[in-house]
């Protein structure tokens, strides 16, 4: 492979002018309070689902967000099959698996690519996203799409992964391993990034279980809930992996969460494709109608459980339709985890829950005393890395080393 | 210097506002200038202020909330400046044309210039859109 | 606390015993529970305090016959979610609210009043959370007659 230069191209804020989304007042150095602001992605979905049919709405909420595409997905169909009480085919939960684990991996890396953006890891966090279009190539492979993939629908799913493709797709997933292996290494075992992150935006097991939080979130503070294991659906029950917990519930614990998921989501494809060899069948159960009744699906997404709740009154469209997003749980945890925390650390802070990728551009900082302006989101990225660069002085190192050569 | 001078003498300063986005468009943006499409060889730079901006990105539906901020910040941007809207949603409301939060399309509140169709457009569709803007902006054929 | 899953619904009946007014179990994993409105924060604390379920959302419905809160419970180690639903009178909907006994209701009860004009007595900080800050009062957008800002 032809190694390129990587020159840093920024700085990503292309939602600088945006007004508050996070309103931190700052005393000093340190934040006091955190006022959070949303609504600024509130399309109505809910309502327009009701104009849609149970196969129409499942297009809609693809695209509540582009980065757990498939997420909101799996979960309708899986509340209309509920609702329907809708058999799916075995070949289909396969499906299903893969496409959501390969989202799982691509939505980590491009979390792990900004984190490293935020605290100035440029070069390191270039070579993540770089890896994460051989993702989006396996997703365009098996969907036709590298984003908004059309995968699912109730009964089953839209399109079969053919058998004569699975030596392909096999080779594109092992392809990952090594990139893997060494962001695993770079990161987990670094002495700057131990530094800046460690005991930084603790969130504690009893604040997690009090807000709802989840996902990573959660998992990194030691609340052992993942829906692919608690409520066994898709292809989760049919194959072997591990739940990923950590203790500490600070940034690093957070990253060290996604980090290792991604080797058990490329487990699980692994698993998925093998199976697909031998398990035939259909891959839709074509279901005619879905019988009054009400219906919930839950989802692992990468940031969480998403929820979907649907009533049928027996006509081909949602009496109504409540969707639920893992931020909407894990966003309120940033007023509590930035308190106290240094202005430096607050946009890690606040992406280590990660939200859409629009909300952690939003924060600006006030005097908790005067409420006069301090700094837009550029400044506090500013300060993250400028607080980076006084840790690998201190520290004595330079940060995350990608050992380009093995690749 | 005249807009057009400049065009003709430096890249373009493109700043990206996302409004409502379900963030597809958004990523496949920020993907665009990444080494595997690399715009910057067609000469355009990402900018963080709209002061400095030639060229203004749209992507999202542009719900009630954001379609005021985006008509704050087109109105802070310097006149002459290329509107482009990208994504099916910046351009027409989408899907989430019949919401009750959504005023579609934002063309009606911001003049578009171009329209880049898709959900997301791909990379390719969108340099393909955006070296047509700038062989027309430079006045070539 | 249930350590099995056919344990959950008959701890919830010994501990609501009356307040129970109807019970369906769609299947091992669904039940969906009837409560009159006034024993909803009871219900609650039943189920996080108690039973230590996790609260997922709450669902408002704008029904013919008065307006649902359904109250989404999950118990994960488990793999069963209970529903403790309700119903309120469409003319004058409202209900106590849950924030003090679960922090995680803050913001759904929030938007439920915003978009089904629902009544949370006693929230800490009732206020917009999706819609405009000055959308017209009286315009619920998830209520069935709504028929947008401008009739």
């Amino acid at each position: 492979m032809a190694k390129k230069t990587i020159v840093p191209i920024g700085p990503y804020h292309p939602l600088q002018e945006e007004p508050e989304f996070f309103k931190l007042h700052v005393e000093g150095e340190k934040v006091v309070k955190c006022d959070i602001e949303i609504g600024y992605n509130h399309r109505g979905i809910e309502k327009i689902s009701e104009s849609k049919t149970f196969e129409q709405t499942v297009f809609l909420v693809e695209r509540i967000c582009g980065i757990c595409s498939t997420s909101h997905p799996i979960a309708c169909v899986q509340a209309i099959e509920d609702a329907g009480d809708v058999e799916v085919p075995e070949r289909a939960l396969y499906i299903r698996s893969i496409v959501g684990e390969l989202e799982r991996i691509h939505s980590h890396l491009l979390w792990l690519g900004l984190a490293g953006h935020f605290l100035g890891f440029n070069t390191v966090w270039m070579w993540v996203w770089r890896y994460r279009e051989d993702v989006l190539d396996i997703m365009e492979l098996i969907t036709g799409n590298r984003n908004h993939y059309a995968m699912m629908k109730p009964g089953g799913v839209h399109r079969d992964i053919k058998n004569e493709d699975i030596p392909a797709i096999k080779k594109m997933l092992d392809g990952l391993h090594k990139p893997l292996c060494l962001f695993r290494d770079a990161v987990i075992d670094d002495p700057v990034i131990h530094a800046r992150l460690k005991g930084v935006g603790v969130l504690t097991k009893q604040q997690i279980i009090d807000f709802g939080a989840l996902g990573p979130t959660a998992r990194a503070s030691g609340v052992k809930i993942d829906v692919r294991r608690d409520h066994p659906h898709a292809a989760y029950d049919l194959v072997d992996w591990n739940v990923i917990i950590t203790e500490n519930g600070d940034v690093f614990d957070k990253a060290v969460v996604r980090i290792l998921e991604m080797f058990e989501s490329v487990k699980i494809v692994d698993q998925c494709i093998e199976k697909l060899k031998t398990v035939g069948g259909p891959f839709d159960s074509n279901p005619k109608e879905i019988h009054p009744g009400d219906g919930i699906g839950h989802y692992e997404a990468p940031r969480g459980e998403v929820f979907h709740y649907v009533r049928s009154d027996g006509t081909n469209r949602p009496a109504r339709h409540k969707v639920r997003a893992p931020s909407y749980m894990n966003v309120p945890t940033d007023a509590v985890a930035v308190l106290g925390e240094s202005i430096a650390d607050a946009t890690i802070i606040l992406a280590a829950i990660d939200p859409c990728y629009c909300c952690t551009e939003r924060a600006t900082a006030y005097n908790a005393l005067t409420q006069a302006h301090m700094f837009t989101s550029e400044d506090l990225i500013r300060k993250s890395r400028e607080k980076t660069e006084w840790i690998k002085k201190q520290v004595g190192k330079e940060g995350p080393k990608l050992d380009l050569g093995a690749l | 210097m005249s807009f057009a001078v400049n065009l003709l003498t430096r890249s373009l300063n493109v700043f990206h506002l996302a409004g409502s986005p379900c963030n597809n468009c958004d990523i496949e943006i920020l993907d665009v200038l990444t080494p595997r499409y690399d715009a910057e060889r067609f000469g355009m730079v990402l900018v963080g202020s709209i002061r400095h901006a030639d060229v203004l990105l749209l992507s999202g539906a542009f719900n009630k909330k954001s379609a005021i901020r985006a008509k704050h910040v087109y109105d802070q941007a310097p006149k002459p400046i290329v509107v482009v809207a990208v994504g099916n949603c910046a351009c027409t409301g989408n899907i989430f044309r019949t919401s009750y939060n959504i005023d579609p399309p934002i063309g009606n509140v911001i003049p578009i210039d171009a329209y880049i169709p898709g959900c997301p457009p791909k990379p390719e569709a969108m340099i393909s859109a955006l070296a047509k803007l700038i062989a027309k902006l430079r006045g070539a054929k | 606390m249930a350590s099995k899953r056919e344990e959950i619904l008959p701890e919830i009946k010994a501990a609501l015993g009356a307040k129970i007014v109807d019970v369906f179990e769609k299947n091992a994993r669904r039940i969906y529970i009837d409560v009159k409105p006034e024993d909803i924060p009871e219900a609650t604390r039943v189920m996080f305090k108690q039973m230590g379920a996790r609260f997922q959302i709450a669902s408002g419905i704008d029904t013919p016959s008065g307006i649902e809160i359904l109250y989404h419970w999950a118990f994960d180690t488990l793999d069963c979610v209970v529903t403790i639903k309700t119903k309120l009178d469409r003319d004058k909907p409202e209900i106590e609210s849950l924030a003090g006994i679960c922090v995680a209701t803050e913001w759904i009860e929030r938007e439920m009043w915003e978009l089904l004009g629902i009544t949370f007595k006693g929230h800490p900080d009732m206020r917009h959370l999706l819609l405009l800050d000055d959308w017209p009062e009286g315009k619920y957008p998830l209520r069935r007659d709504y028929k947008g800002l401008d009739s």
